[in-house]
């Protein structure tokens, strides 16, 4: 290997200097916000990059490491997050960590059972600065808050200004505040009473008591008003009565999610449905376009046609058009009210259909929609493994008496099938996924009557998935959605491995 | 001949021969491409002359216009309500940014799969194929909640941004044309940058001044395709990308269609053209490369 000039040598040192020293500065803020997860990535991303400048061994991984990085980040690590997801209870209800939703408890509050109430008057200066003067409507007892510090109120502040009725108007160094103005700044204060704490509400501060406390200990929640002791089980606390508190916070639990779709009836019934739709669509998809694209290989596969390179050109014209566009110029066409298609079987027959709300209907124009989109690519592969097919094949089978039926069947189609089945099988898994088209063309509606979750009637099982993380009545079920996906990447491997083994024995058969 | 077919039966032989012979035969595959032809293109036709009919509805459009009109296509540059141009720009750039990087990390990537031989070199091979088996956009979830908790560290990467966007979708092509740019490299002579070495040129510089130019198609094939998959792609754009102003076209689109779809039939056509002619424009070029790779694929030697 050349030796490298001073001159590079020294930029590396420089640069990698550089990075170390804002790696150093972004590890310290990581270990003061208590952020270990990235801070695990952080030590281990320096540490590689070091080495991957230093080490001469390390050369070749120079060269793919910005490939590995993003492969790794945005595909091997998602992929293994979705395992951990379809673990937990993520979802609308359960989004937060338990840290955080212990905090969010012991802020609430209940009002004391005195319910002593303050007047007051607030101060503001220029900045975050801010004053109040508390009287109790009760006892009369007034307090100074200044600034999070609360004490007894001293009449003898010289900063005080008081009118005739001791009412304190002033206090050097704020101005009085408009009440309405700062309502938001009032509500989120908490001052510290005795054992009690002030809570802003109408324009008043009234005496509140904490109503849980967390013991640490024993993992409960205690209800102070009630004396209600709440555990934590699957992410939410529960009393012993079964008493549920809201909110509840994400939590491991185990193959529920997985469990929920084959034991709970109705989301079985809904699983079902959705894969054999899935499975159907697939089938059919790629059935018929390949018996359209191969069809019409057939009739463009004789050199003498006239018009065969622009027969073949505007015939991959649906291919070249973005999926995304095709989609939705089709649902405008299959429009039941102004589409063009009704507006055809209207003056042909005399009928119309509501093509993309029936669910039968709707099922049969997404394959035919689909089998436009996909009868060009059908036909390439067709073409270029028909012309691979040697003539003297044919010669010998019409010597043997082979009509063209015969001919296609015995030997055009087992030929063919050897080097299109991997395609083939390849296409199923395309169609098994191809969530843009089902989604632009009916977003997976029509809708089905006593479903459990957002499946309808051409939901494929990647639509399901996107419709119950972002889009469910329910909110987000973010863990349910994941063991859905988990349950395709097992199918999507299978047909993976089968294709695998498909290719493998025909290359035996090529040896 | 020794017997003679009566000519009833000639007459009749002949009526078949018509058909069935070459002639007959050459116009029913015409005739069959024809019908072919009208399937394939009527959708086409359909949606250019909704965009350059004088009605801006569904119900009321004639195939052929009684007059022409441009008006739908200036209002996309002009109506306010949809920001079609910016969906355009935003679909070229996330698109451009995502096929160039693509081409630079798997160029590198490759070069040193085909080259070097170091530990693990065939374990990294095989599993990147395998994690090619499985679609990226599966993985929606995690990628949702993985771009939220880097949006909270770095907000330029984190949701609703186009850069954390092409990070995903950088992601999603590596293992893949990794592949496809080391087996280009394999078929390239070593002895071409061993002779570049010996001249005095570091590793990167054969790479760099020699090698590069050598696979330049399989990188421009790489690049056209990168950028259609990107200019398409829907699902992981609909869920990462949350602003209108930020949408890519694959999103935006369905703007046109959520509400009165029927009377935005007009801007919609003329939108799918612009989007769809863009798309053309940068296929046609590489149509040959790319159809060639499609039947490298199916034809086996």
């Amino acid at each position: 290997m050349q030796s490298q000039s001073p001159f590079a040598i020294l930029i590396k040192v420089v640069l990698l200097g550089a990075i170390d020293a804002v790696a150093v500065w972004a590890g310290i803020e990581l270990v003061l916000s208590a952020n270990y997860s990235m801070l695990a990535v952080l030590v281990v991303g320096t540490g590689l990059l070091n080495a991957l400048v230093l080490s001469k061994k390390a050369y070749p991984f120079r060269y793919m490491a910005p490939a590995l990085v993003f492969l790794f980040g945005m595909v091997v690590y998602p992929i293994l997050y979705t395992g951990y997801v379809s673990l937990t209870n993520l979802q609308t209800g359960n989004l937060l960590p338990k840290h955080m939703v212990i905090e969010t408890f012991e802020n609430r509050f209940v009002l004391a059972e005195d319910a002593e109430q303050f007047t007051y008057s607030a101060f503001v200066d220029e900045g975050d600065g801010m004053a109040l003067v508390l009287e109790s409507e009760t006892t009369g007892e007034r307090l100074l808050y200044e600034n999070g510090d609360t004490g007894p109120l001293d009449m003898d502040d010289p900063r005080l200004t008081l009118d005739d009725e001791g009412t304190v108007t002033g206090l050097l160094g704020y101005e009085p505040a408009n009440k309405y103005a700062i309502s938001s700044r009032l509500d989120a204060l908490s001052i510290p009473f005795g054992d009690y704490v002030l809570r802003h509400s109408l324009f008043k501060f009234s005496k509140n008591t904490k109503q849980y406390s967390f013991d640490e200990s024993s993992d409960t929640l205690t209800d102070l008003t009630t004396g209600a002791v709440y555990s934590p089980i699957e992410g939410t606390f529960t009393s012993e009565d079964g008493t549920e508190l809201e909110p509840g916070f994400q939590a491991w639990i185990g193959f529920r999610n997985f469990g929920v779709l084959f034991s709970n009836a109705a989301l079985r019934k809904d699983f079902g449905r959705v894969f054999a739709w899935t499975i159907v669509w697939s089938l059919f998809s790629v059935f018929l376009s390949f018996s359209l694209g191969l069809g019409l290989a057939l009739l463009l596969n004789d050199r003498k046609l006239r018009a065969r390179v622009i027969y073949r050109t505007l015939l991959i014209v649906p291919y070249v058009m973005p999926v995304f566009i095709s989609a939705l110029v089709w649902r405008g066409m299959f429009n039941t009210q102004f589409g063009i298609i009704n507006r055809l079987f209207n003056d042909l027959f005399g009928v119309t259909f509501r093509w993309l709300d029936t669910p039968m209907l709707a099922r049969g124009v997404l394959i035919f929609i689909n089998v436009w989109l996909s009868f060009p690519y059908m036909m390439l592969i067709s073409l270029g493994a028909l012309q691979s097919i040697p003539g003297q094949l044919y010669e010998a089978a019409r010597v043997d008496g082979a009509g063209m039926f015969r001919r296609f069947s015995k030997v055009t189609l087992p030929l063919l099938m050897i080097s299109l089945a991997p395609l083939l099988i390849g296409s199923f898994a395309f169609a098994f996924n191809n969530f843009t088209l089902i989604y632009l063309v009916t977003a997976g509606r029509p809708a089905v009557l006593g479903a459990a979750s957002p499946a309808g009637a051409t939901d494929i099982l990647i639509s399901w998935t996107y419709r119950i993380a972002f889009q469910g009545g329910s909110g987000n079920q973010l863990g349910l959605a994941s063991a859905v996906s988990i349950l395709i990447f097992v199918m999507i491997g299978t047909m993976s491995a089968i294709g695998f083994r498909f290719t493998k024995r025909l290359e035996e058969v090529y040896k | 001949m020794s017997k003679q077919l009566p000519a009833k039966r000639t007459k009749q032989l002949r009526a078949v021969g018509y058909w069935t012979g070459r002639f007959g035969r050459r116009f029913v595959r015409h005739f069959l491409l024809w019908i072919a032809l009208a399937f394939a293109l009527f959708p086409v036709l359909w949606i250019f002359s909704a965009s350059i009919n004088p009605t801006s509805s569904l119900n009321t459009q004639q195939f052929i216009p009684d007059r022409i009109t441009w008006d739908h296509y200036r209002s996309l540059f002009t109506d306010p309500t949809y920001p079609f141009v910016t969906w355009l720009l935003n679909t070229l750039k996330v698109a451009g940014i995502t096929a160039v990087g693509t081409v630079i990390l798997c160029a590198l990537s490759g070069y040193s799969f085909s080259r070097f031989h170091f530990r693990g070199r065939r374990v990294g091979l095989l599993a990147m194929l395998l994690v090619q088996m499985f679609p990226q956009m599966l993985a929606m979830v995690a990628l949702f909640l993985l771009l939220r908790s880097i949006g909270d560290i770095v907000p330029a990467l984190g949701l609703n941004t186009h850069l954390g966007l092409v990070m995903v979708y950088l992601g999603g092509a590596m293992g893949f044309n990794t592949w496809l740019v080391k087996g280009y490299f394999d078929t390239v002579p070593r002895s071409l940058e061993e002779s570049a070495m010996v001249d005095g040129a570091t590793p990167f510089q054969a790479f760099w001044r020699i090698m590069l130019p050598l696979v330049r198609p399989i990188l421009a094939v790489i690049l056209m395709i990168q950028f259609m998959t990107s200019y398409a792609e829907y699902i992981l754009a609909s869920i990462l990308l949350r602003g209108t102003d930020q949408y890519t076209l694959a999103v935006g689109m369905r703007f046109f269609t959520e509400q009165a779809f029927n009377r935005r039939w007009g801007p919609f056509a003329a939108g799918a053209i612009v989007g769809g002619v863009t798309f053309l424009f940068l296929f046609l070029p590489f149509q040959r490369l790319i159809v060639s790779g499609l039947t490298q694929g199916a034809v086996k030697e």
